[in-house]
């Protein structure tokens, strides 16, 4: 007589293809998922917390750390938010500087993104190559800020300092779209690759929209929501949002891919318009006597893994009465628990992986 | 092995030791041989491992300990033997301890049956390929007692993986080394390294006939080894290690050693099988070109059968590298339908040309005389 029982299986949190702390508790059926239950909170710093005791200035370092793959979307976020509640507006020479950072940081973001999905997949090679590109990226915001991924460099009503060096950033953007196409050959054309990510992982636009979903997983299944269309800082400058309509692994592989060569007309169009207007003005806010009115203050951005918002609730004093965060990845895990049951557990892998989401923007 | 035993004997019958001594320590000699030839083989293939990977994924590779890396290994293996030897708690410690050791010993031992050189097979049966199977089978089975043992559920299913790969792709490889025996019309290593002789080289060798064969013969070997794309059992991103999670120190380090005694032998196999064994690529043997029928050109023969030998497995574990560096790994149930839908029909296939060509043309296969 055989008997069949269900194994629990914990993935995590310390698991090497969780990217980071997350615990799945799974249910196995054999190999097969029966269900699945994400468990969060290993990483979690009290960002939001922490807001409520310190100045605007004194919190501005910390929210690079919230995602510390893409830190410059965080800071823009503070930043817009208490610039907006106060009604400072930038000059067009530190807007483009910022729209140049926020989308190199993408670059570098998805690019180690593309890594990691191989590296949980099994290949080992493709992770090296994204990391030397991603080098590049990471060597030049050394170079102009100082720092390789907590960077503090936009600062309340502008940035810490005049960007410079920009032949890198043109070496960069004449190197990074050949080695794309070299991903194309190694990773886009392998059977295997394929084999293993089309048609695997399907998100519905209906389950994405009721889960929440944004940023690249959302436009991966057909709908076009890039919250850059309506942002204020890309109003003069050209670009398509990538929208796929495949809603599986690979589309969302591909639109990254995409998404990384769109990112580098934006820059390109930045750089342009950089050289073209040298005029360097802003007027900073005294941190000393940053105050924010007494009210509800929000905004968003585009960030590489979804749709990042702040809220702040402030009663006219120097620190938040009150500090939300949204992040995209949040939503990504606990799309989980329907995107994996029924898969299998190698399956399961890579599809979590491919939703790109890293774990101390989940837990904050 | 007569050839050497009759040069032993006389070496010590010149110095006055006794016939008998000789005839005692001559069957441990090449044991001895074998094991301290292997270890160094391993140590240096880890090594050309990682070299290897690194410079094909942009990297240095191991490049501190010694010139050019070259003691990073014996440093990884000074600090797993003096590390701690860790039993958790709820192993069953008999199975636990054992299956390591029950890894080594089927590894080492496949050493000793393949023919390095004319003169140098330690153990030759006349079915020694049979033997070779079953041995280089038994690791396997060794894993999943370890992977049992640990009662660790991603070790269970590591082994459970490993199982049921090589059960569907045993039998794809016996195939394949029964239409290599049907050409050679021997089961012996030697015998089939002989059959492949032909003074135009390397034409007469079996993979020009059994080409599918040994493609056949190479994914099985790799699944066979657990190396990438179907490194499945020790899938490090799904399963952690698979079933050697829970191994530790010395214990972990025969799992290591014998993965890559395997790999050697698996290699050499394959060279013995399709690629002429120990014999030259060019027909003659550039040692007796060199020195003609002298008495040391003789002897250089044997170490020249042994160097082609190793420079073919080599190359085999150069590509196997080399897919480790590109491919990502397949999915489990791929893997299985792989194996069942298309390997096995196709190695029949290839059974069936090899008896062809035996039947039509007999012993005159290519360039054979």
């Amino acid at each position: 007589m055989t008997t069949t029982t269900k194994l629990k299986l914990n993935l995590g949190p310390q698991h090497p293809s969780t990217h980071g702390v997350l615990r799945l508790i799974l249910e196995l059926d054999g190999e097969k998922i029966l269900s699945c239950e994400p468990d969060i909170g290993y990483l979690h710093r009290g960002m939001e917390r922490m807001a409520e005791g310190l100045t605007y200035v004194q919190y501005l370092p910390t929210v690079d750390r919230i995602d510390y793959l893409a830190g410059f979307f965080y800071s823009e976020l503070l930043c817009r938010t208490v610039e907006q509640a106060l009604g400072v507006s930038l000059s067009e020479r530190v807007k483009t500087i910022r729209v140049t950072m926020l989308e190199l940081c993408r670059i570098a973001s998805h690019l180690l993104w593309i890594g990691a999905f191989l590296m949980d997949l099994g290949a080992v090679s493709p992770f090296f190559y994204a990391m030397r590109e991603r080098e590049m990226i990471l060597r030049y915001f050394e170079k102009l800020t100082g720092q390789r991924m907590m960077y503090n460099y936009f600062v309340f009503g502008g940035v810490r300092k005049d960007i410079d060096y920009l032949y890198d950033i043109e070496d960069i953007i004449n190197i990074i779209p050949a080695k794309l196409n070299d991903y194309e050959k190694i990773i886009s054309e392998n059977p295997i690759f394929i084999q293993r990510t089309k048609n695997k992982g399907i998100l519905e636009p209906e389950l994405a929209i009721n889960n929440s979903i944004t940023g690249v997983n959302l436009r991966a299944s057909g709908i076009n929501y890039d919250l850059r269309n309506s942002d204020y800082l890309y109003t003069d400058i050209d670009f398509k949002p990538i929208v796929m309509s495949g809603k599986d692994s690979f589309t969302r592989y591909k639109a990254r891919l995409e998404e990384i060569r769109e990112s580098i007309k934006i820059v390109k169009t930045c750089i342009t318009k950089l050289k073209k207007n040298s005029n360097f003005e802003q007027k900073l806010i005294n941190p000393l006597t940053l105050k924010l009115p007494d009210g509800e203050f929000y905004s968003e951005i585009e960030a590489p893994r979804g749709l990042a918002s702040v809220y702040i609730k402030s009663q006219e004093q120097d620190k938040p009465y009150r500090l939300k965060w949204r992040t995209g990845s949040y939503y990504s895990v606990n799309l989980l628990r329907k995107l994996l049951v029924g898969e299998y557990l190698n399956d399961a892998i890579a599809i979590s992986g491919s939703l790109d989401f890293i774990l101390p923007e989940v837990d904050k | 092995m007569n050839y050497l035993y009759h040069l032993y004997i006389e070496f010590l019958t010149k110095y006055g030791i006794p016939k008998l001594f000789g005839d005692i320590t001559f069957y441990v000699l090449p044991f001895c041989l074998s094991a301290a030839v292997l270890m160094l083989v391993v140590l240096f293939l880890v090594l050309f491992e990682r070299k290897l990977l690194g410079w094909l994924t942009q990297r240095k590779g191991p490049n501190r300990v010694g010139i050019w890396g070259v003691l990073q290994t014996l440093a990884d293996a000074l600090k797993l033997l003096l590390k701690e030897n860790v039993t958790p708690d709820k192993v069953d410690k008999f199975l636990f301890n054992l299956a390591p050791i029950l890894v080594f010993i089927p590894a080492m031992t496949v050493f000793c049956i393949i023919p390095f050189s004319a003169e140098y097979t330690f153990v030759n049966t006349s079915t020694n390929v049979i033997l070779y199977l079953v041995l280089v089978a038994f690791p396997m089975l060794s894993l999943f007692l370890g992977g049992w043992a640990s009662n660790n559920k991603y070790a269970l299913m590591g082994a459970a993986r490993g199982i049921a790969q090589i059960l569907s792709y045993e039998i794809p490889m016996t195939f394949v080394v029964l239409s290599v025996v049907t050409l050679a019309a021997s089961m012996n290593m030697t015998g089939i390294t002989l059959a492949q002789y032909s003074r135009n080289g390397l034409l007469g060798w079996f993979f020009i006939p059994c080409i599918i064969g040994f493609l056949i013969m190479f994914i099985c070997v790799l699944a066979e080894l657990n190396r990438c794309p179907f490194d499945l059992p020790e899938a490090e991103s799904e399963l952690i290690c698979g079933y050697n999670t829970e191994y530790s120190g010395m214990r972990f380090a025969l799992f290591y050693l014998s993965e890559y005694t395997l790999l050697f032998v698996n290699s050499l196999f394959m060279s013995i099988m399709f690629f002429g064994g120990y014999l030259s690529p060019f027909g003659v043997y550039l040692s007796q070109l060199l020195f003609g029928d002298t008495h040391l050109g003789t002897v250089l023969v044997y170490f020249e059968q042994a160097f082609w030998l190793c420079l073919k497995a080599f190359m085999i574990i150069f590509v196997i590298i080399w897919i480790r560096a590109t491919l990502p790994r397949l999915a489990s149930f791929d893997l299985l339908k792989f194996s069942w839908t298309i390997l096995i029909p196709l190695a029949i296939f290839n059974l069936f040309i090899a008896v062809f060509i035996k039947y039509t043309m007999g012993g005159a296969l290519c360039g054979l005389s």
